[in-house]
């Protein structure tokens, strides 16, 4: 025990000694909150429409004041041939074209009917979908006011929606990422701080003068683990406070179940950072493994994109990847208010993964060549 | 700096009237070292008697570094029989490095740690009372006149210094064998020969040095030398010894003539 408390002693003296460590615990977290959080969203804001209005009727006037008048809309051209906005949309300058066609106000009254014609651009298809969607309400609108106007009645729909969102009533898209990008914050600390750590004695060669010493390994290991661990909970706890403040996430569940389920979390991150420390010989190394399994994880954790729309595969291969069951902690913790209870399987997991890497890194922690 | 600079009287005697065949502390016996291929101890065999200064020789790539570390417990070897203060080579490794104390040739100090710190983390580590590490602490700072510098990180210290106390924290724990690999590479004349003085009192105090070098008036002042040629031992006796059985001035006409038939030299 006393031998763990000298090499904390020292790891710690290194790990404040180090100018550039401040920084990274203080400057990194804030600026990821706020930059991911406010950029990282799949709300549309700005859809960017094209209009190519050729019947130019009050009929036509009235579905483009429509569109002006959605928040969502910018209508950044008007013009009298499809082939501008064509251009429009090839050099990006527009998202969707709408195109009114000649007699569009004379076959809407004459025959009951009439066509306009979307273009959209589907580069990145969910963004085209979720346009899709929004220009179809939005038309979808214009046609009963029509209705309206020709019956001169209010039309009763036969079924009606009614749609309430529970656990984010707001739609706030910050709300959502926020738990998972505090996730993300340890993670990034806690996995590259001990990838790089035993590795560096490695290049120094001070890992000789250890290594000749009568420590044990459980010894050394513990030693290099805790200053991480204790500096990723304060991340957290720091982020969390950030969060709370210029956020105002919403913590409606025990606290003590997010510190509980990280404590095992951070040891998890950890093990697997030290033993990619000790399974290769130079900082360049680990950091390429430790990027490598980070830009994985994180991609497959549901942070950007929902895990049920994954293929099967890769939901299935998702139980080897620590981030998400956190990032589902997190969210159901904060978000819908879950115990411990509730996220009992994520806990086992997680627990199953710290003690299986920490005993790899033990294991592969050689003394002796 | 230190005051003591001259060789104690009784540096050359003979090491098997001084220390005598029953105080072997270190036995080798038929040690090798394969890595693939290539051998790098072939059949090493020798005795280093408690409290005598054993000079490991030879060229560059000979296999001394190897040989080291497989004493120390850093390399595990293929074959053959290892017993060090007591303790089998293969089994009891880290009892093993309880008694033994190492200096490797590249630096073992953490430079961005102090004099001080440095000092108490190598004591901590080895067990040492925290009464121990204050008293010791102090005593290596008056004995190498660190007291400015204490509070120093190494890095800003010279590489004499730094060597210095290298060598000092290696026998903190006041271990029965310190290894020395290379101790004095790339340092002045002057800070050689200080080092020198204190690798003599560590033995006075009863301390057995096992120590590589390149530098031939250094083997002149072991008590005995070994010679390694590619992977082999080809000579081990005292620096007199070896000069009459080569017929040659000093140690440095004994180590040209025998490591010219060697096929691994740079």
């Amino acid at each position: 025990m006393r031998t763990i408390l000298f090499i904390l002693q020292k790891e710690f003296t290194q790990i404040f000694r180090n100018k550039s460590m401040l920084p990274i615990m203080f400057v990194m977290p804030i600026v990821q909150l706020l930059v991911l959080s406010f950029a990282a969203t799949f709300e549309m804001k700005n859809i960017k429409m094209h209009i190519v209005d050729l019947d130019k009727t009050p009929q036509s006037r009235a579905m483009i004041s429509k569109f002006k008048g959605s928040k969502f809309y910018t209508i950044v051209n008007y013009s009298d041939a499809y082939k501008i906005a064509e251009n429009d949309l090839k050099t990006n300058k527009a998202d969707i074209i709408l195109q009114i066609p000649q007699y569009f106000e004379r076959d809407l009254t004459k025959e009951d009917k009439a066509s306009v014609q979307l273009t959209i651009n589907a580069i990145n298809g969910s963004a085209a979908g979720l346009i899709n969607a929004y220009t179809f309400s939005i038309i979808k609108e214009y046609n009963r006011n029509v209705l309206m106007e020709i019956y001169g009645q209010k039309l009763e729909m036969p079924v009606q929606t009614n749609t309430s969102f529970w656990f984010n009533p707001q739609l706030d898209y910050k709300t959502y990422m926020v738990p998972g990008i505090l996730v993300l914050l340890v993670t990034i600390i806690g996995l590259f701080l001990s990838a790089m750590n035993v590795v560096r004695e490695k290049e120094i060669g001070t890992i000789e003068q250890i290594n000749v010493t009568p420590i044990h390994k459980y010894q050394f290991i513990t030693g290099k683990l805790l200053p991480f661990w204790i500096i990723a909970m304060f991340e957290l706890a720091f982020g969390l406070l950030i969060a709370k403040i210029i956020f105002s996430l919403p913590v409606l569940g025990n606290v003590g179940v997010v510190f509980t389920v990280a404590s095992i979390y951070i040891l998890a991150i950890l093990g697997l950072g030290l033993f990619i420390s000790t399974i290769t010989n130079t900082q360049q190394q680990a950091m390429f493994i430790a990027w490598f399994f980070m830009v994985i994880f994180i991609l497959m954790s549901g942070l950007f994109t929902p895990i049920d729309s994954m293929p099967d595969w890769a939901q299935k291969l998702n139980i080897i990847n620590p981030i998400a069951y956190f990032i589902k902690v997190m969210r159901m913790v904060l978000l819908k208010g879950a115990g411990f209870a509730d996220v009992l399987y994520q806990i086992t997991a997680l627990t199953v993964y710290a003690f299986v890497s920490l005993t790899l890194a033990v294991i592969m922690y050689k003394k002796k060549s | 700096m230190t005051k003591k600079n001259e060789i104690p009287a009784n540096s050359k005697s003979s090491p098997l009237e001084k220390f005598g065949k029953a105080n072997v502390i270190i036995t080798v016996k038929n040690l090798v070292k394969k890595f693939g291929d290539f051998i790098a101890n072939d059949h090493l065999n020798f005795e280093v008697y408690k409290g005598e200064i054993f000079g490991f020789l030879g060229a560059n790539g000979a296999g001394k570094t190897t040989a080291i570390r497989i004493l120390c417990g850093l390399s595990k070897p293929t074959s053959g029989e290892l017993n060090i203060a007591g303790f089998d080579g293969y089994k009891d490794t880290e009892k093993i490095k309880k008694n033994i104390g190492y200096m490797s040739q590249k630096f073992s100090l953490y430079e961005d740690l102090t004099v001080v710190e440095n000092i108490r983390f190598y004591g901590g580590i080895y067990g040492l009372s925290s009464k121990d590490i204050k008293e010791r602490t102090q005593n290596l700072i008056e004995k190498l006149n660190l007291d400015e510098v204490k509070d120093k990180l190494i890095k800003d210290l010279p590489l004499g210094w730094r060597q210095k106390l290298a060598f000092s924290v290696a026998i903190l724990h006041e271990p029965k064998i310190v290894f020395l690999d290379e101790p004095t590479g790339g340092v002045d004349p002057i800070t050689r020969r200080q080092f020198w003085d204190m690798i003599y009192e560590a033995a006075n105090n009863g301390i057995t040095v096992f120590v590589t070098t390149h530098y031939m008036d250094e083997a002149e002042y072991c008590n005995r030398v070994s010679i390694m040629v590619d992977g082999k031992i080809a000579a081990l006796d005292t620096p007199d010894g070896l000069m009459k059985t080569f017929d040659a001035k000093n140690m440095e006409e004994v180590f040209i003539k025998l490591a010219r038939g060697a096929n691994n030299n740079e």
